[in-house]
């Protein structure tokens, strides 16, 4: 058996994490239309304002007569929007008030993904604001954040307790009319997280999210806001698993971050969402819009993410450098294997004066994926000495994946300095060979190559995030590299 | 019928292609315990491939004969298992993998021999202590530790660490192939210093060389001449010597 052939093999290994958790789920009917829209926004008591902004979204989106974005690097067959339920909720007629009275079958979904809630929030000191498909149900830590002044809540919360705030930041980092996407998140969101730390705070706990996306054909909208006021800091983390499941599962989620004069922001992303099986069955798309806004002098944005799971990936984690001085970063690895698609990057706009970013991006492909860095540097006229340095290395596993860099740069000030560089190597039988003649297994030897390749961006992760990761890559190795 | 168990290796006609082309053809070769043997002879006579078919390096096809390590078919263990039982090959050509610190990959491979020994896993701190102690016998510096793997190093220090992963890994049967080449002298005497420390009664090793220098430095309890795909002459350490005057020209079988 070659080395390709035994990767292959354990290619085959099934998706560790898939099973169905059976708490019911309370629907709106399948469809998009003002009148689901108007549901969504009475099932969750928001105010006018908020209805009046959704509804805006919609007549948006249906100007865009079902064009989805066709310039990335994927293929799907066309999604019917009708087809899809726009709202399930977890049954549960009071809102728990501690752990204590969260279903216990949620809890246990969530040990079987290897999160014990209460134990993580208490041994790592972590607020977690779990997401179970549309509504949250439990929250933690809360009490200390409070005395801090810094809110982390989930959206619909933000949106009866700090209306203010909501109203102000959402929709401003990532308008409306974005893209197809976006619009419809905007017009369907169900729910997501909020954050605010107060000016000179710095927020003194990862804070911490899993989603996960259970009900079947539910689409999944979460919406996401951070704000970080002058001088603050925040470091957010975000974690994923899906149970498995036939039917492609549309996932289209906005996460916003805004760091005002000299706020800093770092939010990590580890997404391990079914791909699909062997044959390309399954899986979920997951189209997604994160950007965050360096709105003041000195401020500071980084986005770490390590995506290894969904079927498809669209998703290019932005900023937009406003403030002088401002930093923007993005590290990322992404995984494919079998038939999953990633067509991920990111945008750096350099509008401010002595802007900085970087961006290092590490692409793994297997199988029969096809991987795709796109990623945009753009200096504006008035960017005075704004520097990128951009980094994209493509690792590849046999002969049938496809590894792919397509960078735009677009430089309109002169004294702009902007560097890429990219690579492409094989995990070569040579490798293999060495690592085995020393012991190791073919699995343990492609995890090691795979880890030392991805290095630099793991190594930006948290600590307790970043052991999560090195494992996922394995387990995902198991199922994805050679 | 010689009696298996007295010897760390015993080749038996092995015979081993590449493609349709023949390159062993008949080995013979028996190592005893705690002995070290070395292995001669000109370019293309099948040294390279020895060790590698010895070692399981896939592409090479054994057509008949055996190999038995302590009495086991080695040639039926994955490679890995082999490295795990105790046979280690220094490379001729280490491989470089980058951003695997030297380190990490040296515990990984010392931790799945003692798992596959039912022993408890090194930890980091154990494993530093024994790495450091380790390098200073070989008058290594520390720093190779957090270095990528070979990533950057001259020819000599691949050389020089597939030794200190030898130390390490303290396997029974150790086929270091042309670790001379390229290594200058101060270089070829460091790591010869280094192979000697690790003999033992209970680890033999199999030295393939091109040439009779290394052979100076690590004098071999027997050295054989490899030509045609055959061990064509078996002598002690001054067959090396008459070789490199001689040359392989008359040996040819």
């Amino acid at each position: 058996m070659t080395a390709i052939e035994t990767v292959r093999k354990l290619a085959e290994s099934d998706y560790k994490y898939g099973f169905v958790s059976d708490i019911e789920s309370d629907f709106a009917p399948k469809g998009l239309s003002e009148d689901i829209v108007r549901f969504i926004s009475a099932k969750k008591d928001e105010p006018e304002w908020l209805l009046n902004w959704r509804l805006d979204a919609f007549k948006h989106w249906l100007t865009l007569g079902n064009h989805e974005p066709t310039w990335a690097r994927v293929k799907h067959p066309p999604i019917d929007f009708q087809d899809i339920h726009y709202y399930a909720a977890p049954k549960s007629k009071e809102k728990p008030k501690s752990l204590d009275e969260v279903d216990p079958e949620l809890l246990r979904t969530y040990e079987k993904l290897g999160i014990p809630l209460q134990e993580r929030a208490a041994l790592a000191g972590v607020a977690v604001d779990a997401v179970f498909d549309s509504i949250s149900v439990a929250t933690t830590y809360k009490g200390k954040l409070k005395e801090l002044g810094i809110i982390f809540c989930s959206m619909s919360e933000a949106v009866r307790e700090h209306p203010d705030l909501v109203r102000k930041y959402l929709g401003s980092v990532v308008p409306v009319t974005d893209n197809f996407y976006a619009t419809l998140n905007s017009a369907v969101f169900s729910d997501g997280s909020f954050v605010y730390v107060p000016k000179g705070v710095r927020c003194p706990m990862e804070l911490s999210t899993y989603f996960r996306i259970n009900a079947a054909e539910t689409g999944q909208f979460e919406r996401t806001l951070i704000v970080a006021d002058e001088g603050a800091y925040v470091s957010y983390l975000e974690g994923c698993t899906a149970p498995k499941r036939d039917e492609n599962q549309l996932h289209a989620a906005v996460v916003e971050l805004v760091a005002l004069e000299g706020a800093e922001i770092k939010y990590a992303t580890v997404q391990n969402w079914y791909p699909g099986d062997a044959n390309g069955k399954g899986g979920i798309y997951n189209f997604v819009t994160k950007r965050g806004a360096c709105r003041g002098a000195r401020s500071r944005i980084s986005w770490t993410q390590v995506e290894t799971g969904s079927a498809i990936t669209w998703k290019y984690p932005s900023v937009i450098l406003e403030g002088d001085d401002s930093v923007g970063e993005f590290y990322s690895v992404a995984v494919v294997n079998n038939f999953q698609q990633a067509d991920t990057g990111t945008k750096m706009i350099h509008l401010g004066r002595n802007t900085r970013s970087t961006i290092i991006s590490k692409g793994i492909s297997a199988g029969r994926g096809q991987n795709t860095y796109r990623g945009l540097v753009r200096v504006n006229p008035k960017a005075d000495n704004a520097r990128n340095y951009t980094q994209c290395d493509s690792l590849l596993i046999g002969e049938k994946c496809g590894g792919h860099t397509v960078p735009y740069i677009e430089v309109r000030n002169r004294t702009g300095r902007v560097e890429h560089e990219a690579t492409t190597s094989k995990i070569s039988d040579d490798q293999l060979f060495y690592c085995r003649s020393r012991g190791l297994s073919t699995e343990d030897a492609v995890s090691v190559i795979v880890n030392g390749f991805c290095k630099e961006v793991l190594q930006k992760l948290p600590m307790e995030f970043a052991v999560e990761a090195q494992k996922l890559l394995g387990v995902s190795l198991e199922g994805a590299v050679g | 019928m010689s009696a298996p168990t007295s010897a760390m290796l015993e080749i038996r006609d092995l015979q081993a292609q590449v493609g349709n082309k023949v390159i062993l053809k008949g080995l013979s070769l028996t190592v005893p315990a705690g002995e070290v043997h070395a292995i001669m002879g000109p370019n293309g006579s099948g040294k390279s491939t020895l060790a590698h078919v010895l070692a399981g390096r896939e592409g090479y096809t054994v057509t008949g004969g055996q190999a038995l390590f302590q009495g086991r078919d080695l040639l039926d263990m994955p490679p890995e298992q082999r490295a795990r039982a105790g046979v280690f090959l220094a490379f001729q050509y280490p491989v470089e993998i980058p951003g695997v610190p030297n380190a990490t990959f040296l515990k990984a491979a010392i931790n799945a021999a003692r798992r596959e020994r039912g022993e408890t896993e090194l930890d980091a701190i154990e494993f530093l202590k024994r790495a450091k102690a380790t390098l200073r016998k070989l008058k290594m510096d520390d720093s190779v530790l957090a270095r990528a793997l070979n990533v950057g190093f001259s020819g000599g220090e691949k050389k020089r660490n597939e030794i200190f992963q030898m130390a390490m890994l303290e396997p029974k049967l150790a086929i270091l192939d042309e670790t001379d080449s390229g290594l200058d002298i101060d270089a070829l005497r460091i790591v010869s210093e280094g192979v000697n420390a690790l003999r033992a009664a209970d680890r033999s090793m199999l030295i393939i060389t091109h040439y009779q220098r290394l052979l100076d430095y690590i004098v071999p309890d027997k050295v054989h001449v490899l030509s045609g795909g055959r061990i064509v002459k078996t002598g002690d350490k001054d067959l090396a010597v008459e070789l490199e005057r001689t040359g392989y020209a008359g040996l040819a079988a």
